[in-house]
């Protein structure tokens, strides 16, 4: 029961904001983002005290095929729910003191938005997966397209709109495989699905179809094209949506649909994938180090990070599951502070290019040390949350490999190289005529940032909670996937 | 079987209409009627009955396919109300026409010998011959009545040259003799050279690749009501009729023919599609899109040897039920702003916020997006053409659609992306309420499948 409220609650809250109009919309979206938040969290002693009638549900959706409504939370869903409903506050917060126009209808979106991720996270059936998982695409497409800050319309329209193609392109191969998988299984349910037996070529091409899916949406390289520019492109919260919480989609999926469900073919093409997942490492830092502009420096440095993420759940170790569930968590958090504070840059100067910036924090003390502090979690410093996520990757995928886990391990010393020098160009030194007015966080701004810093520190000095709670689930879909 | 009587009869009626000085009253006439006889049709629910030496055939599958094509006709009658402002003296003509066109489709859908196909099909061409010229004075009509005219006899001729050689073979014009003498004796070549004559004249009806010249032209230049006319209820009711008469007793042709079949399916699809990615005017591409679309209907025929009226029954509920939203739409777009290219829609979703977003709900039902209607019309689809081994087809068809999405998002980004100056614009009740009708309807089938999925 109490999962369903939490899963329909933001389509519920999303109708109301949006007939409340312009003027209330982005205080009862905050306010219905944090009810949610509390409702999710009740879930997790429910979790814990296996209280099935709370943490599942099912019926009977449609007959033919059949097609089940069937949600519930394990531990690895729960977590990504918990990320979902925690940054959505924090996202926003992070627009209400932007007022943007037409307000009931960008909030009401963004709840939308968070309707059809919660539906990703907890469905268990993959036809009624898959039908979030394009649901999801909608909202998003339309915040991009229609809130999107690039001064170059046409551009931007081109961005967005390739985007949507090659994530549509991909989950359409996706569907055709589960329409594939259904003709054996006779239902689309998680555990009719888990353990088919199927031979090797059929596992290949449905590794594939569902691979590619997933792989546009992290994005692996070479699937990431659409990423950089819809990145930019997108307004803040669109980024912030989409890199904190709608690439964790790609990677949850690898764990819950790829991975026990086509062992084989996981088996024969894993060496590819480690490798297609180092190469984004190593292609992602070396590109960030050549930006000039801020939005798209992250954008690359998130696309090293998520190639990391797939490498370590495709080493298929204990110590790259678990290190890709905390540094999901980790990444979706600093990810979404990066942006903010792109976003806080791009509102006072009007610039995001790092060459025009210089001197802020003189002028802006608070503002720096919080980004400093997030910009230290992502080069992933011990006692942040970046370093325990990435350094049980680095060691999953060095046990994999040992040479593949040295390279993947300079991205570590690269990270450091483009984000500090981006710090020292775009916060130190003396200020010009476009930053000397850079005024300090207001209290709104700041209280975005408490939750972000405070994740940082807490997730960094004791992940134990993240870990516990994942590793149930993590241990199941291992057994599946080693079969 | 009294479907078909009385809808011809309300097509009588709407002609003594113009003589009983009735002009003024013959749109809710008719919709009244149509109404009635969607009832009537209703009550034929699993009779199963044939009907003058199994001239018609009442079964659930004609019930159900004589709903569609009744309700997409109330839908275009309550449109051409206002569609027809400027030349209501002819109202009561156009709407005779109209409804012989859909007593025509309802003689396709429910006939049990091939005589009554024939008669069925020429009636629904034969009104659609005259609505296609309608517009006396514009060339571009005349040209597309024309055009239509000496094309779809030709298709004609050929399919009755097709009827004559099955009779030749069979002796009966019968379906279920025809079906039972196959069954019996091994046919010779005459069989099968009849049914492929049948098979192209079919073809071309529902402008399938390469039958397809003729449509884009008359479906561009007729009227935009009638062009809705000829992509909804024609088009549906030549696929239940293809249906019919190849899942019984053309069924043994199947084989013979499943290679020309696959590739003309795989040929419709992907060039329908890509062509439609070049139009600059919406109602083109619409047009194109169109061919495309029946190309996923006849992917539901390939895997006729499985049991796909259902399927193919859905994906015609969801596709015509869009279609009629999206030419509303363009209806109304043209009268106001004058014009069917992509550019007159810019900045609808300013000026009218809930009229582009019912368009976007019929474009991404039509593009087959979940949680609309077309979504699951082409799971369906494909899922059955994957339980007959058509994988390779299936592919071809997934790639088209990723193809669709493009085009069909082009209206999208200029009804919200693009600015216009503001010119005033109207919608009448009629419209409104056609338009909600089709976006609701979308939605529920799209939410709730399982309500139409399993009729048959």
């Amino acid at each position: 029961m109490l999962l369903l409220i939490v899963l329909f609650f933001p389509l519920v809250a999303a109708l109301i904001t949006y007939l409340l109009g312009n003027r209330y919309a982005g205080k009862a979206a905050l306010l219905f983002s944090v009810l949610e938040l509390v409702a999710s969290l009740v879930l997790i002693p429910a979790y814990r005290n296996a209280d099935a009638l709370n943490i599942s549900y099912l019926t009977e959706w449609i007959q033919n095929p059949h097609i089940l409504f069937q949600v519930s939370v394990d531990g690895l869903s729960l977590l990504m729910v918990l990320l979902t409903t925690a940054l959505i506050p924090v996202i926003i917060l992070s627009s209400l003191s932007k007022e943007p126009e037409n307000q009931r209808s960008f909030y009401a979106l963004i709840l939308l938005m968070q309707f059809a991720l919660v539906g990703v996270f907890t469905a268990t059936d993959a036809f009624l997966y898959y039908i979030f998982w394009e649901l999801a695409l909608i909202p998003i497409y339309f915040i991009a397209l229609l809130w999107g800050e690039g001064k170059d319309k046409e551009f931007r329209n081109r961005a967005i709109f390739k985007f949507f193609i090659y994530t549509m392109a991909g989950s359409l191969f996706m569907l055709l495989g589960f329409i594939y998988l259904y003709q054996y299984a006779g239902g689309f349910g998680s555990s009719e699905l888990y353990g088919l037996h199927l031979s090797d070529k059929e596992q290949t091409f449905l590794f594939w179809a569902f691979f590619v899916s997933f792989a546009v949406k992290i994005p692996v390289f070479p699937f990431h094209t659409w990423q950089p520019d819809a990145y930019k492109e997108a307004p803040a919260v669109g980024t912030m949506l989409l890199a904190g919480i709608m690439l964790k989609m790609g990677l949850y999926s690898l764990l819950r649909w790829l991975l026990p469900v086509l062992p084989h073919g996981v088996m024969l093409w894993t060496p590819v994938v480690m490798v297609l997942g180092v190469i984004g490492v190593i292609y992602g830092s070396v590109i960030a180090i050549r930006q000039s502009d801020l939005k798209k420096l992250f954008a690359y440095s998130s696309l090293a990070h998520v190639g990391l993420i797939t490498a370590g759940i495709f080493s298929m170790t204990r110590a790259g599951f678990q290190g890709s569930v905390v540094q999901m968590v980790a990444h979706g958090v600093n990810v979404v502070g990066l942006f903010f504070a792109a976003e806080i840059i791009y509102r006072r100067t009007g610039t995001l290019d790092i060459s025009k910036l210089g001197g802020i924090r003189n002028v802006a003390p608070k503002f720096a040390a919080v980004f400093m502090i997030i910009m230290l979690a992502s080069v992933a410093l011990p006692i942040t949350n970046g370093f325990i996520g990435e350094f049980l990757l680095l060691f999953g995928v060095y046990e994999y490999n040992t040479i593949l886990g040295a390279i993947a391990g300079i991205t570590v010393i690269l990270a450091a190289v483009y984000l500090f020098r981006m710090y020292q160009n775009v916060m130190l030194g003396e200020t010009n005529e476009l930053t000397a007015k850079f005024t300090d966080l207001t209290p709104t701004e700041f209280a975005a940032f408490v939750p972000v810093v405070a994740a940082i520190f807490i997730f960094g000095i004791y992940p134990k909670p993240i870990m516990e709670l994942a590793q149930p689930a993590l241990d199941i879909i291992m057994n599946y996937a080693l079969k | 079987m009294k479907t078909l009587i009385y809808t011809s009869a309300l097509g009588v009626l709407c002609m003594l209409a113009e003589m009983l000085n009735l002009r003024k009253f013959i749109i809710p006439v008719a919709v009244i009627g149509l109404l009635s006889i969607f009832g009537l049709n209703l009550t034929d629910w699993n009779v199963n009955h044939g009907f003058y030496h199994n001239m018609v055939m009442i079964d659930n599958f004609s019930v159900g396919f004589s709903a569609l094509v009744i309700l997409l006709a109330i839908f275009l009658i309550l449109l051409s109300g206002d569609f027809y402002r400027q030349e209501s003296e002819k109202i009561s003509d156009y709407l005779t026409v109209i409804i012989f066109t859909v007593a025509g489709a309802l003689a396709l859908i429910s006939f049990g010998n091939m005589a009554m196909f024939f008669i069925g099909l020429e009636v629904m061409s034969i009104s659609l011959y005259i609505l296609a010229g309608s517009r006396k004075r514009d060339v571009r009509s005349n040209e597309a009545g024309m055009k239509y005219f000496l094309m779809g006899s030709f298709a004609s001729g050929v399919l009755l040259f097709g009827i004559a050689l099955i009779y030749g073979e069979t002796a009966s014009f019968d379906l279920q003799q025809i079906t039972n003498y196959a069954n019996s004796t091994p046919p010779s070549v005459m069989f099968y050279v009849g049914a492929g004559l049948i098979l192209v004249g079919l073809l071309f009806k529902v402008s399938a690749v390469p039958f397809h010249f003729w449509a884009p032209d008359v479906y561009d230049g007729s009227p935009t009501l009638i062009m809705a006319l000829m992509a909804t209820i024609a088009k549906i009711a030549a696929i239940a009729a293809f249906y019919r008469l190849f899942s019984g007793s053309l069924l043994l042709a199947i084989p013979q023919y499943a290679w020309v079949l696959s590739a003309i399916t795989a040929l419709t699809i992907t060039v329908g599609n890509f062509t439609a990615l070049h139009q600059d005017s919406f109602k083109r591409l619409l047009a194109y899109s169109g061919i495309s679309h029946a190309g996923y209907l006849l992917l539901g025929l390939v895997g006729i040897y499985g049991k796909t009226d259902n399927a193919i029954f859905y994906y015609s509920l969801a596709y015509g039920v869009a279609s009629i939203a999206a030419f509303a739409i363009v209806i109304l777009v043209r009268k106001n702003v004058g014009s069917d290219k992509i550019e007159a829609y810019n900045g609808l979703g300013k000026r009218k916020p809930l009229l582009a977003a019912a368009l976007t709900v019929a474009v991404l039902s039509l593009a087959g997006i979940p949680p609309f209607a077309g979504f699951f019309g082409k799971y369906y689809i494909f899922s059955e053409a994957i339980k007959n081994g058509h994988i390779w087809l299936t592919v071809v068809a997934v790639i088209n659609s990723i193809v669709g999405i493009y085009y069909y998002f082009k209206v999208i980004l200029a009804m919200f992306t693009k600015d216009s100056e503001e010119i005033p614009f109207r919608v009448s009740p009629a419209y409104t309420f056609v338009i909600t009708a089709c976006v609701l309807m979308t939605l529920l089938i799209g939410v709730f499948p399982s309500l139409f999925a399993n009729l048959f």
